[in-house]
């Protein structure tokens, strides 16, 4: 990494900031994510915190200039401790009406607006519903429009690298990236850096896309178009190494570190799926690592395979999308049934069905719980937040292979893409799980369970003197033979329910953020952690009297969370569905508590759960 | 349980469990076992280091009788199954079984899928060309117009050609026996289970119950010789009692042909080359059947290629060797890092 570019002094003035919201949107084939992601790691190297919401369509095309095409990414940044990418966007960068008109309805009043004025034709208008030029109507007079002339400008910044017009037009994302660094005091160069290493193949492009960085970056400092340029100061973050990570690359890291402290080698098999192949590519580059990838013909193939690598005793897993898991349920029947560790990593999208691919949803919990044949439990965790996939992942790996089980880890479409800046864990710091085999042969039997978890020993093949048959056929109890007694049936069954019973004590309680007791609790699950902390953080400092709780452990729940429940008069549920966490809750404890339920394929504003929290709170 | 496995040579009992065999009495599987069992301590692999895996259906049973490692899994998705546990330890010797509906039917996508990548393991297709241990429905084998339970009116289906799946999924050992030809399945289980690669046996098992005779009118002993020839690699491929009848390509046809008479002679025959470069000799072999054609058993096609297995160890090791083993430290700073203080 080279050095950070001066920032050059500048005739503007210099405003402070402790927060900025900036969303770029522009057609899927504009580079929004790319820009987006280029902004938040620049971000992330000048020490702001930071949180990310990737947002794109399911086409990858879609036709250019459509309402249905536009991608978008949103970025929050700060000066301290932030938990959401943040509610209303303070900068909109729209590179196309369409994405204009489906963005500015979310722009604060008097918020910043840049806009590629080129692209403002009457074609364009018109596939974006436009009956007028909104940048002539008047119709953007509550914001601070900034109407630049984007792509003759990139045409002119890249004209000297001598590309095609089309492919020169394509180089104005990084001109818009070059403007905005600026307007945030942000350097060019990692940005450059990256560009560098992309294009090593492709000089011409290497250097028509730095061009154009670094003339829009130019062009804001010269031009005198904004007079104000933002600070936002480094955040005060905890000492230590630090890296920007999404949710998904946070999650394989956490299995390929699960397989290096176990000593006992990962195998993944999947089927691409949105949004979980991001795994299955972070997964295949680690050859170095102990770590096999399988693209299965199917989801059946893919859990089917991790089911024998794990009976083979590899670390097995497989990752999918609620539609994959759907497939895969059979499957994982198999897996309680024959009592094999196995995780099962379901990215979760909007459903049901095909459903919406590329937007985020908590509606596969009871999937999870609940959706196979006969009475089948296994353990289920979600991850809070980006970084904390990594910690579930290594988490959900520790639980299977002690307590052979399969273990589902939820994660959805916002934790997977978005990102945040993560302190590196030390080797102190990381967890340590042990993986034993059975090999002695004197009183061996497939089904002789441990006293404390109930579970059976992992006896794997090669192993002298303990050949054994299993299967999906109901085991008789120890012996593991097939068995149809009723008797043994109805123990079988008590059996594995009270092994994933037993898992309560060997995971942590639930903690209260706030007092212990009150008028209301919030209780959370999954990818809607930040918004919730924020909205009770926020309420708190106003001394309203409202906690909060979130769960990582659904299945069993940790042990004191009947306990908890019960020390406050109201229970709020803020989920990305219609109530799956609270059904359970209710069901479990007899508690009335109340459902904040959307299902738009977006994450939660923290404005939505302060809101219904103040409702509450106020009778 | 409870063998000696210090034993200098085990034996075929030594490879049999204390399970009650349930199959039907007189079922073909019977057979099969038989002569799995008795292949078994040729083979020098020691017990432990077997794993039999299966489906559902009457043959997926099967590794409940085998003495060493077994998987009964859900219907159709062994191959997936053996596919993880091979991929993951390629030292084992990893078998298949299954039947015409778990492999065809249900199974069909992983059993092709199996196949194409090559992975070292062995997998025995019991072909009874009905459903069994669902009580008589048609089978993806079942002759065009059966009458079974659950098609009274005859079925409206063509029948799947299992070896031509097996060739067309780039599969690089395809074989078929009988079940009641014992010296000739032990062979052939034999032979695939030293081939080094995928090797796919379709073996005719016959239903005693639910499709009795399926094959007697050419696997029953006082016609075989005239209505079934064995395939020998390098060899013409002639047939019949007194060895006179053969094999010729007209073309791309193969007919029926008297050494003796119209001037044929053993030259003018087919010459069986397993080894052949393209699988279309074996393809044009697999679509002779009963009564137009004797019906061939053997290997059909072998060839040598890359095991799946064998290319991810090789690019796991060649990894290693340029970028050094893995670490959770260089894991996590792999990509762009900062430091705050």
């Amino acid at each position: 990494m080279s050095t950070q570019t001066e920032v050059v002094p500048s005739k503007a003035k210099v405003t402070e900031l402790d927060t900025v919201v900036i969303r770029f949107a522009g057609d899927s084939g504009d580079g929004m994510q790319l820009t987006g992601t280029q902004f938040a790691d620049t971000t992330a190297m000048v020490g702001n915190d930071l949180a990310t919401l990737p947002d794109f369509p399911a086409e990858i095309r879609a036709p250019a200039g459509t309402l249905a095409g536009v991608s978008g990414y949103q970025i929050s940044f700060s000066s301290h401790d932030i938990k959401t990418p943040g509610d209303q966007p303070n900068v909109l960068v729209a590179m196309n009406p369409a994405a204009l008109k489906t963005n500015i309805g979310d722009l604060e009043e008097g918020g910043i607006l840049i806009v590629d004025i080129d692209a403002f034709t009457e074609g364009n208008l018109s596939k974006a519903g436009y009956k007028t030029n909104p940048l002539k109507d008047g119709g953007l007079a509550g914001f601070r429009v900034f109407d630049i002339p984007l792509t003759a400008l990139t045409l002119k910044a890249v004209s000297e690298a001598g590309l095609s017009g089309r492919q020169a037009t394509r180089c104005k994302n990084f001109f818009a990236l070059g403007l905005v660094f600026w307007l945030y005091e942000r350097p060019v160069d990692y940005t450059r850096d990256w560009i560098e290493k992309k294009f090593k193949n492709s000089e011409q492009m290497a250097k028509a896309n730095t061009l154009a960085l670094q003339a829009g970056y130019n062009y804001a400092d010269t031009t005198e178009v904004f007079t104000t340029h933002f600070r936002v100061r480094k955040a005060n973050l905890e000492p230590g190494t630090y890296r920007k990570i999404t949710g998904n690359e946070a999650t394989a890291m956490g299995f390929i570190s699960a397989a290096l402290i176990s000593g006992r080698p990962l195998f993944y098999g999947s089927y691409p799926i949105t949004p979980a192949s991001d795994i299955l590519h972070e997964l295949s580059r680690y050859k170095n690592y102990p770590v096999t990838t399988f693209q299965a013909e199917d989801e059946i193939s893919a859990i089917g395979a991790a089911i024998g690598s794990a009976y083979g005793g590899a670390l097995g897993l497989t990752g999918t999308s609620g539609p994959g898991v759907a497939l895969k349920s059979e499957a994982i029947g198999l897996a309680v049934m024959t009592e094999l560790p196995l995780v099962i990593a379901n990215i979760q999208r909007g459903g049901p069905s095909t459903g919406l691919p590329t937007k985020t949803e908590q509606a596969d919990l009871m999937q999870a719980i609940l959706g196979r044949n006969g009475e089948c439990p296994v353990a289920v965790v979600a991850p809070a937040t980006p970084a904390d996939c990594y910690t579930m992942a290594i988490e959900a790996f520790r639980i299977a292979t002690k307590h052979m089980t399969p273990v589902f880890f939820l994660s959805d479409g916002y934790l997977g893409n978005g990102a945040e800046p993560w302190k590196i864990p030390g080797p102190q710091d990381l967890p340590k799980f042990e993986v034993k085999f059975r090999t002695e042969k004197e009183g061996f039997q497939p089904y002789l369970r441990d006293p404390k978890t109930l579970a059976r020993p992992w006896a794997v093949p090669g192993t002298p003197g303990l050949e054994h048959r299993i299967g999906g056929l109901e085991k008789e109890d120890v012996t593991g033979n097939v068995s149809y007694d009723p008797e043994n049936h109805e123990k079988m069954v008590h059996l594995r329910a009270e092994k994933i019973a037993r898992i309560a004590d060997d995971i942590p309680p639930v903690r209260v953020m706030g007092k212990d007791t009150g008028r209301l609790l919030v209780v959370g699950w999954g990818s809607t952690f930040g918004a919730i902390a924020s909205a009770v953080e926020e309420l708190q400092a106003k001394g309203q009297p409202v906690s909060s709780i979130h769960l990582r452990y659904l299945n069993p729940f940790p042990a004191n969370l009947g306990d908890v429940l019960k020390r406050f008069d109201k229970v709020l549920v803020p989920e990305l569905n219609l109530g799956q966490l609270r059904m359970l809750i209710r069901a479990r404890y007899l508690v009335d508590a109340i459902g904040l339920n959307k299902v738009q394929g977006k994450p939660f504003r923290v404005s939505e759960i302060t809101k219904a929290i103040e409702g509450i709170l106020r009778g | 349980m409870g063998i000696d496995v210090k034993e200098p040579k085990p034996t075929r009992a030594d490879f049999a469990t204390d399970q009650t065999v349930r199959w039907c009495p007189g079922c073909g599987d019977y057979s099969i076992l038989a002569q799995v069992q008795k292949v078994m301590p040729e083979l020098g692999i020691a017990r432990e280091n077997i794993v039999f895996v299966s489906g559902i259906g009457c043959s997926s049973r099967f590794p409940y009788y085998m003495n060493t490692y077994g998987f009964h899994s859900i219907h159709g998705r062994a191959p997936t199954i053996a596919t993880g546990i091979k991929v993951s330890r390629p030292d084992l010797s990893v078998w298949v079984v299954t039947g015409d509906g778990d492999g065809l039917s249900i199974g069909g996508n992983h059993l092709i899928h199996a196949m194409r990548r090559n992975l070292d393991i062995k997998i025995l297709l019991f072909n009874n060309r009905i459903y069994g241990l669902t009580k008589g429905q048609y089978s993806p084998t079942s002759e065009f117009g059966k009458k079974t339970k659950s098609s009274p009116f005859g079925t409206a289906e063509q029948p799947i050609n299992p070896l031509g799946v097996a060739l067309a999924s780039e599969c690089t050992f395809v074989a078929r026996s009988v079940d009641i030809d014992t010296h000739h399945l032990s062979s052939i289980v034999e032979r695939a289970a030293r081939h080094k690669g995928t090797a796919f046996i379709e073996i005719y098992q016959n239903c005693n119950i639910f499709n009795d005779g399926a094959f007697d009118d050419f696997v029953a002993r006082e016609v075989r010789t005239e209505r079934m020839v064995q395939l020998e690699h390098g060899k013409p491929v002639i047939f019949g009692k007194d060895r006179r009848k053969g094999i010729r390509l007209r073309g791309v046809h193969p007919e029926v042909v008297t050494i003796g008479e119209n001037g044929v002679t053993e030259k003018d025959l087919l010459v069986h080359d397993e080894a052949a470069q393209e699988p279309t000799l074996a393809y044009l072999l697999s679509r002779m059947t009963y009564p137009d054609y004797p019906v061939p058993v053997g290997v059909f096609y072998r060839a040598d290629r890359p095991r799946l297995e064998e290319i991810l160890e090789q690019q796991s090791i060649q990894a290693t060797a340029r970028l050094g083993a893995g670490s959770i430290e260089r894991l996590l700073k792999s990509g762009a890092t900062w430091t705050v203080t």
